[in-house]
């Protein structure tokens, strides 16, 4: 039922919001929660828990009543509780069979003592019938549906700063950012709910002092020019040096902060007795939200559990709100100060107090979805319900004020000891992590006036952390009264007494777990699942650390808590998944190729012309093509994508020595030399061409797919090392093409005027010299076997440089060729592709690479590893072979095993079919008794049948490199 | 419902002893001590019981049972290596799997699922064109398929990769299968205990003695314990007991993460691995979404969490499959990964005598854990490694004869 208007309500009544739940209409209005419309509404029942389906209620308003999920249409597990109600939503209840009203899944709850904690381990294992009984668990589990209709959903990411970070804005938050701001710092407060004020806005606030008090601090909190205030906003997990995401409905805030003060406050916990889960009984603070953010009255008539004086103040609360209030049960037989001062109050209000008594359970209305009665028994000194004397008492409602437990996820996330404070009954943080500051309930504070006081302690103190004024000292008052019951846990012989209200655990099942063995408090929540539901055990875990105190004879100190893990509350994957950057990276000449039909693929994070498109033309033939232009004209193909370094110094000849296997301390000004790199195992991990500009200056490539990381170890290398020189990083910055084939130097020599003869640009030399007016680093190179250079200019010069060549080509039928060109080419040639032709185990000595190796060099990286591989017995070699002249059948694939003797004697690494020597032909790794010439092999391909091949020399073509030479 | 749930209906108290025996004190001598209470130590403790009458058995655990990396990893089980090594070890393993369950008397969750490995790129394919090989020759159940057979096995799943990572085909490993990850480490407890091994909790190891080359006993926070037979299995800390009898070893320790969904209903059947996309996904039985990458690149011993973990995740999951969007994630965390140089494990005999090496395990060793127990038994009752570890010992890395399954365990675990 909807109350009269309510001071500083949250709905707005003059906007009406028609919606639609479990197929019938409802209204509410803006500001109201799905569950408070509900409520509102009188629906009772809001979902079904997830084990026995019983019907379930309210039970916090604050974001965790995982029992109240819904679905959305696409939106799924939407928490009812806090979920703003938009125009026009359908809402269904998850996770039932035909519907929420009569859910038949709900037949399970007859058959709980079947069912006992871990029944599913103990049964449904036999291998014919498991399948059978896994489709009927994932069928019963399970919370809401996914859409696979539903869209991507990207979201742009924000990034803050600020000096102090106040997690909760409840009356020690804003205390905290008052006195944090009042020393100068920018302060941030973050609240997961649509407003300021925390428990100030709900409890006690028919209390006109407190009120006022309230409303001033809000005041001055909302005029302070430093201090900004972020509401349905949740910090939503800490990680290392203070960096907070911080999420709403639609973006995710990533935070850093100087300093952070944690005033999350606390959980209200409830009290475990049989039926303490029918709707209707729920936490007072539930209650209390309810009535002061929604103006909806919880209920008719009330029986308050209590064991502090907030459930006194609830009392007064209810009744201020015309809730007849039928008792405060209170677990306490006696308080330190007896009558406390709001216990005065009620009883002046004529109420009803039943001191030292408990509820033994609560009697079901109709069909378990809602609460008739609650039984009334005195509770005896070992904390169980007395049988003599019982009292029910019909009420519609139940709320529970036994209690609270720190809402320390974050705390423990940063790394902070708790310890167990007696005097209030809860954990508190012991030893905080540097920077990080509690107050409030969490800090074990939770009188109002003291709230308020730690705040400006902790936010004193964080500001100071962040570097403004001095940590001020500032006494807070010592609780005097326990606001937390330690053992407010109920045993009954009939069960339904829930500690976990996510799996329907009850007080049995701890008893049960621990007979098992399961008694430490990890293997606890590993067996019996308390915690880990969606609640993550917000109101479970800490009652089941005391089930399991008491039956260890420990003290909850001893037993510890398991460990708190990001999420606090689940996080949708759209928020972190943002915009999904996946970035792309295209060289200077990429319009080029796609005018000239490049069909592309994915080199690393690159972009490569695989082939370019002919007109009628497969793309074999296309590749052919491209190839035949190379071996018999000219060709062009954009290696912009390599890694192009650079490095300079007294000490970069020796640093390449280091890095490199071969020598480069000897290597002449204006040539080059191949570079085969290894890792410490003498595997090679990467492969380029060194060039000498300068006595201290050398310019060298790395491959595509290498050149980030390449670059990131050398650089590692060179710190670690300390040497005299420096590497740069020039991949983006310079275009780069190899101009290749017979007429290459013609072609070039329209367009420098340099000496290209090869007596002044002999093979494997480096020239700079302007190139159709570009300045450019020019390498004579053979990768592909033909008399070609490779040519680097600045990156904003590469498209002119490809049109000068092309024109330049035109009337040699210039082709640009591809990568699958390129790979064939340099296949006929026996050039190796690094991790394709090597592994993660290939030494240098393994790919016939023995001639760059220099192993009487002082030291590089992998030469101690060499050593001892080169000392041993080779248990592979990578040889060349072809297949017959006159071969038709399914040629193998790259990486088809070797056979001999019905053992795995190798595998093929690459093979193409070579229109320049009339056959297939390949590489492959083989046993070294399969390695010499003319050896017959067998290659299995993927039907199982074998493939005869012959092991023969490389290179396939030009095996005398005459290509390189001048010819007369 | 199975008569084997009756008897809870029927009986007044709860009809299960404990797993686990309590054992107020340590004994001053045992004949083997296990350190490190996981699946690997408490399968060693099982085993030595079971098939060779090693009864005389002490694990000595720091924390709790199946605490470390038994109860931290994605629980994915399958033999599709791509070493000769590898493959054999591993399908042993998955043999060994198939009747745990019934060993035990304890439901696993043992549910073949199926499992891909989607390969992105030419390179890739090539990669699962080798193991599917090596696979086939050993008798193993691997292919190599199309990306229109995976759409079928996965109909939801966007092929194209949110358009710049397209599917073009996947090694589909048939008998690729999902576990329980707790309930081994209680049941192998539990069947250890029952064969008379004493599992000690909450008793750390201080220091191991060594005389003249062998081991005589090891110090632990309740005392010293006599032996002369030690197995060491405790992945993450694996560095440091090393140091205790002064062995150099070549691992280091990298963090590797995962985390969890809400529950949602089961719509995703086979695990899906994309090493392009860094990303593997299943979905538990009770309709959690468990998901993960791979290891995180820096070296640290650390069970912290980070944010760009589950950002990246999250971006590369939602690539694959787009309505994923509103599902929540609930929960991360991180275990500790040690790590080899050819990312196959340590196992075995060891240059002290009767000190015994199960490390190594990296991102894969919760597959193994009935096979590590079944050949370190044998190879601690026989002081002669077992046939299936012998390209998995420690000297290895002295004489360079490494096993390199990089290209089958980096993502895919």
């Amino acid at each position: 039922m909807r109350l009269p208007p309510v001071h500083g309500e949250w709905i707005d009544r003059s906007k009406i919001i028609t919606f639609t739940f479990e197929g019938k209409t409802y209204t509410g209005h803006p500001g109201d929660s799905i569950t408070s419309a509900l409520w509102a509404a009188d629906i009772r029942v809001l979902g079904r828990s997830f084990k026995y389906h019983r019907p379930r209620g309210v039970l916090t308003m604050a974001n965790h009543d995982v029992n109240a999920l819904m679905q959305s249409t696409e939106r799924l597990n939407v928490r009812a509780d806090v979920t703003p109600l938009v125009d026009g939503m359908a809402l269904t209840a998850v996770n039932t069979f035909g519907g929420l009203q009569s859910d038949k899944a709900s037949i399970l709850g007859a058959f709980s003592r079947f069912m006992p904690v871990g029944f599913y381990y103990k049964a449904f294992y036999t291998k014919q019938l498991f399948p059978m009984w896994e489709r009927m668990f994932r069928t019963l589990t399970g919370l809401g549906k996914v859409d696979f209709s539903s869209p991507r959903v990207r979201t742009p990411k924000n990034y803050g700063f600020c000096d102090v970070l106040v997690i909760g804005a409840g009356p020690s938050g804003l205390a905290a950012a008052l006195a944090a701001a009042a020393q100068g710092a920018e302060v941030l407060i973050v609240d997961e709910n649509a407003r300021v004020g925390g428990s100030a806005g709900y409890i006690g606030c028919t209390d006109s002092e407190r009120a006022e008090l309230h409303a001033a601090q809000l005041s001055e909190v909302q005029a302070h020019p430093r201090i900004r205030i972020m509401t349905s906003t949740y910090a939503a997990g800490y990680y290392a040096d203070h960096w907070i995401p911080l999420v709403a409905s639609d973006v995710m805030t990533k935070m850093r902060a100087q300093s952070i003060v944690v005033a999350t406050g606390a959980y209200e916990q409830p009290s475990v007795f049989r039926n303490n889960d029918l709707p209707g009984i729920m936490m007072a603070s539930g209650a209390q939200r309810l009535m002061h953010r929604y103006a909806v009255k919880p209920m008719q008539k009330v029986v308050v559990l209590t064991a502090n004086a907030d459930g006194y103040r609830a009392a007064l609360d209810l009744a201020a709100f015309g809730v007849e209030v039928a008792a405060v049960v209170d677990l306490r037989a006696q308080t330190k100060i007896d009558p406390s001062e709001s216990e005065s109050q009620v009883n002046a209000k004529g109420m009803r107090i039943l001191k030292g008594h408990c509820i033994a359970e609560a009697i079901a209305g109709k069909q378990g979805k809602s609460v008739a009665a609650v039984v009334v028994a005195r509770l005896s000194a070992s904390g169980e319900a007395e049988v003599a004397g019982q009292e029910t008492i019909a009420c519609d409602g139940l709320v529970m004020s036994v209690g609270w437990a720190p809402t320390a996820n974050l705390l423990y996330q940063a790394g902070t000891r708790m310890r167990y404070e007696k005097s209030v009954e809860q954990f508190v943080p012991d030893v905080l992590p540097a920077g990080v500051f509690a107050c409030g309930r969490v800090n074990g504070v939770h009188t109002l006036t003291a709230r308020h006081a730690d705040g400006r302690r902790a936010g004193s103190m964080a500001a100071a952390h962040a570097g403004f004024g001095v940590a001020e000292l500032i006494e807070v008052a010592a609780e005097s009264e326990c606001p937390t019951h330690p053992w407010p846990i109920i045993s009954h012989s009939s069960g339904k007494n829930f500690v976990d209200f996510d799996e329907d655990l009850q007080l049995i099942d701890f008893h049960n777990a621990v007979q098992e063995g399961f008694d430490n408090i990890e293997l606890l929540k590993r067996f019996s699942t308390v915690g880990m539901g969606p609640s993550q055990g917000k109101h479970s875990n800490m009652i089941a650390l005391r089930i399991l105190a008491r039956l260890t004879n420990k003290e909850p100190q001893q037993v510890g808590t398991t460990t708190a893990r990001p999420f606090f509350h689940p996080v949708p994957m759209s928020l972190l998944g943002g915009r999904g950057f996946t970035p792309e990276r295209r060289t200077p000449l990429h319009a080029k190729h796609d005018a000239h039909g490049a069909c592309w693929m994915p080199a690393g994070v690159w972009q490569r012309p695989e082939y370019y498109r002919v007109e009628g033309q497969s793309r074999l033939e296309c590749i052919h093509g491209e190839v035949a232009a190379v071996r018999t004209s000219i060709g062009i193909i954009d290696v912009g994508t390599l890694g192009k370094l650079e490095v300079i110094g007294p000490q970069a000849a020796e640093f390449l020595d280091r890095v490199y296997i071969s020598k480069y301390a000897n290597l002449k000004v204006g040539m080059t030399r191949y570079a085969v790199m290894c890792d410490e195992s003498g595997v090679i991990i990467d492969d380029g061409v060194v060039g000498r500009l300068a006595e201290d200056h050398f310019y060298f490539t790395t491959t595509t797919s290498g050149a980030a990381t390449i670059y990131r170890e050398l650089s590692r290398l060179n710190t670690m090392w300390g040497l005299d020189c420096g590497i740069v990083n020039h991949t983006g910055a310079f275009a780069a093409v190899n101009l290749a084939g017979p007429r290459s130097r013609e072609v070039l020599g329209t367009l420098t005027d340099t000496d290209l003869s090869s007596g002044a640009f002999p093979y494997l030399a480096l020239r700079e010299a302007k190139v159709a007016g570009i300045p450019a680093r020019l390498m004579r190179v053979g990768f592909v076997g033909e008399w070609g250079y490779e040519i680097h200019v600045p990156a904003n010069q590469g498209v002119a440089l490809w049109e000068a060549l092309m024109a330049a080509g035109q009337q040699f039928g210039i082709r640009p060729f591809g990568v699958e060109a390129q790979r064939l080419l340099r296949l006929e040639k026996g050039h190796i592709i690094i991790s394709q032709d090597t592994d993660g185990l290939t030494s240098p000595l393994e790919v016939n690479l023995d001639w760059a190796l220099k192993m009487d060099k002082p030291f590089f990286v992998g030469q101690r590893s060499l050593k001892i591989i080169a000392s041993k017995e080779r248990k592979q070699q990578l040889v060349g072979f072809e297949l017959a002249a006159d071969f038709s059948g399914t040629a193998p694939l790259e990486c088809h095993l070797v056979i001999h003797k019905g053992e795995i004697s190798g595998r093929v690494t690459s093979i193409a079919y070579s229109p320049n020597v009339g056959r297939n032909i390949g590489m492959a790794f083989v046993t070294p008794e399969l390695a010499k010439q003319g050896t017959q092999i067998a290659i299995r391909i993927t039907n199982g049948s074998e493939v005869k091949a012959t092991v023969v020399r490389t290179p396939f073509y030009d095996p005398e490199n005459l290509k390189q030479k001048e010819t007369t | 419902m199975p008569w084997k749930l009756l008897r809870f209906g029927v009986s007044k108290k709860h009809p299960e002893p404990r797993m686990f025996t309590y054992h107020e004190k340590l004994k001053t001598h045992y004949d083997v001590v296990i350190i490190g209470g996981g699946g690997h130590g408490l399968a060693s403790a099982y085993y030595l019981g079971k098939d060779h009458g090693i009864t005389d058995v002490a694990v000595l655990e720091k924390g709790y049972i199946g605490g470390g990396n038994t109860g931290r990893n994605t629980t994915i089980i399958r033999s599709n290596y791509l070493t000769p090594e590898g493959v054999k070890f591993y399908d042993e393993s998955v043999n060994l799997w198939q009747d745990l369950s019934q060993d035990f008397d304890l439901n696993l969750f043992y549910a073949n699922r199926g499992h891909f490995t989607l390969a992105h790129t030419d390179s890739a394919m090539r990669t699962m064109r080798w193991r599917a090989e090596v696979n086939k020759h050993y008798g193993v159940n691997s292919e190599v398929v199309d990306a229109d057979f995976v759409k079928r096995h996965a109909p939801m799943i966007d092929l194209s990769c949110s358009g710049h990572a397209p599917i073009l085909g996947a090694l589909y490993h048939a008998p690729g299968s999902v576990a329980r990850h707790d309930t081994v480490a209680w049941g192998y407890g539990r069947g250890a205990d029952m064969r008379g091994a004493e599992i000690h909790q909450q008793t750390e190891v201080l220091g191991i003695d060594v005389q003249s080359g062998k081991v005589k006993g090891v110090l632990t926070s309740r005392g010293y314990i006599s032996t002369n037979k030690v197995i060491c299995a405790v992945a993450g800390y694996t560095p440091r007991i090393l140091d205790m009898v002064d062995i150099k070893s070549p691992i280091y320790i990298h963090p590797l993460q995962a985390m969890v969904s809400e529950p949602i209903k089961a719509w995703l059947d086979p695990i899906l691995v994309s090493g392009s996309l860094h990303v593997y996904i299943s979905q538990s039985s009770r309709g959690e979404l468990v998901m993960g990458a791979s290891l995180d690149p820096y070296e640290v011993q650390s069970t912290r969490s980070t944010l760009d973990f589950v950002e990246g995740l999250s971006s590369h999951l939602l690539d694959m499959f787009p309505f994923l969007s509103n599902v929540k994630v609930m929960r991360q965390w991180a275990g500790m990964a040690d790590m080899t140089p050819d990312f196959a494990p340590i196992m075995g005999k060891t240059p002290i005598e009767g000190f015994y090496l199960d490390a190594g395990w990296g991102t894969w060793g919760f597959k193994a854990t009935p096979v590590c127990g079944k050949t370190m038994s044998h190879t601690v009752a026989n002081d002669s490694n077992h046939p299936l570890i012998t390209g998995f010992t420690l000297d290895r890395f002295r004489n360079f004869s490494l096993t390199g399954e990089k290209g089958a365990a980096s993502v895919g675990h």
